[in-house]
């Protein structure tokens, strides 16, 4: 059984200014707090708060709100990425994440040899792997350029080869983030239908979009992020309405 | 189309669906589940030794690609400053040539294993950030990834080494069946102290200098160019450099090699830091294994 749930989830981002970056200054600052010099106070910034969700097997939720809402570290909380701060989440299923075109991608390395990397990550055997280089390369339409440096591509050829890698290997629970939209219209054509299979066979959809029409062709539920929460969690037309009255 | 609806079957056929793994991860831990998780880590690093394995290859191909030698050119530039140091110093501290080159040599390149782990680890989370932030993985493998090619760095030396002790005719004594558990000791003590290094590095940005010479201060302080022998009759510094870790590192790999009898001083205090080490490494891991996303 598919799933993912949070039970009251905080995420906090330490704030490092100059000085708590440096070893030395801390080993110093320590020191001299035994003389009664206060030390400074850790900052930091509450990236999510009391989030609480439940996800099963075809849910399809979009998540919409400003930026700097939280929907990119909800996201990366949901991959496994993030680790709470106070809070549970507990993921069953293979996640995969479609957070940022560049995917890890090492730009000194080839097209063919990123593919191998992400491959072994998955745990593929030779046979696989070339097999998955063999559908890179016909999906990608790269050609030589596989075998070429990352860093010689273009950034529609890097997004091509990261959507094209990341899409390889049939997710359970699939988490987008809106740049996968944001290709040009040659590639979104061709990446359409690769997408809507993709979308179709993963057990739970999230996807982080700023396009209303795009959640609301996609998505069967909608969370409205604000300021670190949760602000509305329903149905795509419900949610939408309350969202896009309030912006 | 109803994009709505999960269809299954057409995934069915290919991929026989895997039983799920389920992941948990919460805030304020417990010591238990910690230590779980820090154990997880590693225990999914160990799977992933295929990757790590290919990782380092790349690392070793990109550093040489385009040049005609390749990676031999590490095989080269060791022999040229050892030759070079090798004579030089034999003169200044007055010893045999074809006793001190063939220590020198297993020296030097012993040595330059222990600082180039020792800097790389301390990167080596900051320099995965786009990984660690893109996927969930474990962290220890990049910590794995620094051992593994400064491993293969050392092979292309000990073409070096071979040749030396071929030509200064030093065969391996009986206690030469001992390499094999120092170089266990070796990739075991390089990996919890990249680990260490990476997350102290990830946490503060000023880790990779103060390493860098912290390890040179070592350098002088070890007997790596210079033999302990020449402080035969000293006797209280005899002791501070049996008490040096890197000493007892350097000597439990350096002696069998150059055909030396087994120390039991030299295993006895290398097993006690490393245990020391691994121990503190595993427990800074299991206390700061989930803010490294936070910190790189």
């Amino acid at each position: 059984m598919v799933g993912l749930s949070a039970d009251s989830v905080a995420v906090t981002f330490p704030l490092y200014h100059g000085e708590s970056r440096s070893l030395k200054k801390s080993v110093l600052a320590t020191a001299a707090s035994r003389f009664g010099e206060p030390g400074r106070r850790r900052l930091s910034v509450e990236a999510l708060r009391d989030i609480s969700l439940s996800l099963h097997t075809g849910d399809r939720l979009g998540l919409v709100g400003a930026n700097g809402a939280g929907k990119t570290t909800l996201l990366r909380l949901m991959a496994g990425i993030y680790e709470p701060a106070a809070g549970r989440v507990t993921t069953t299923g293979k996640v995969t994440a479609l957070l940022d075109p560049g995917q890890g991608l090492n730009m000194d390395l080839t097209g063919r040899e990123n593919i191998r990397l992400r491959a072994l990550f998955n745990g593929c055997r030779e046979a696989q792997i070339r097999q998955l280089q063999e559908d890179v390369a016909a999906f990608t339409n790269l050609g030589p350029f596989l075998d070429l440096p990352v860093r010689s591509y273009s950034a529609g050829m890097i997004v091509r080869l990261g959507f094209a890698i990341a899409t390889a290997v049939k997710p359970q629970i699939l988490l987008m983030d809106e740049w996968l939209l944001a290709g040009d219209a040659a590639f979104l054509g061709q990446a359409q239908q690769r997408l809507e299979t993709v979308v179709r066979t993963a057990d739970i959809l999230v996807l982080s979009s700023h396009d209303t029409d795009i959640i609301r062709r996609w998505c069967n539920r909608v969370i409205w992020m604000d300021a670190g929460k949760i602000r509305a969690d329903g149905p795509p037309d419900e949610t939408l309405t309350a969202y896009l009255t309030a912006v | 189309m109803n994009m709505i609806a999960p269809h299954h079957e057409d995934i069915a056929a290919a991929v026989p669906t895997p039983t799920p793994a389920v992941l948990n991860v919460s805030g304020a831990q417990r010591w238990g589940d910690a230590a779980a998780l820090a154990a997880a880590d590693l225990g999914s690093s160990l799977r992933l030794w295929r990757l790590i394995w290919t990782l380092s290859l790349f690392d070793i191909k990109l550093r040489y690609r385009g040049s005609v030698l390749g990676p031999f050119w590490l095989t080269l530039s060791t022999t040229i400053m050892i030759a070079a140091i090798g004579f030089l110093y034999a003169r200044l501290f007055n010893q045999r040539i074809d006793h001190y080159l063939p220590f020198l040599t297993v020296s030097l390149i012993l040595w330059n294993f222990i600082s180039t782990v020792t800097a790389d680890g301390s990167t080596c989370l900051v320099q995965a950030e786009g990984m660690i932030r893109a996927v969930r993985m474990p962290h220890s493998l990049h910590a794995a990834r620094v051992v593994m090619r400064n491993i293969l760095v050392f092979a292309h030396n000990l073409i070096v080494i071979a040749g030396v002790l071929v030509i200064f005719r030093i065969w391996p004594a009986a206690s030469a069946v001992t390499i094999i558990p120092a170089a266990l000791l070796w990739c075991m003590d390089g990996f919890a102290l990249s680990l260490l290094l990476g997350m102290l590095g990830a946490r503060f940005r000023d880790t990779p200098p103060i390493v860098a010479s912290l390890m040179q201060i070592a350098f002088y302080l070890t007997p790596v160019i210079w033999n302990p022998a020449m402080l035969m009759h000293r006797g209280i510094a005899t002791v501070l450099v049996q008490l040096n870790p890197f000493y007892s590192m350097l000597e439990i790999m350096r002696g069998p090699l150059l055909g030396a009898q087994m120390e039991p001083v030299a295993w006895l205090v290398a097993c006690g830091y490393s245990a020391g080490l691994i121990l503190l490494a595993g427990v800074v891991f299991a206390r700061a294994r989930s803010r490294i996303p936070y910190w790189v």
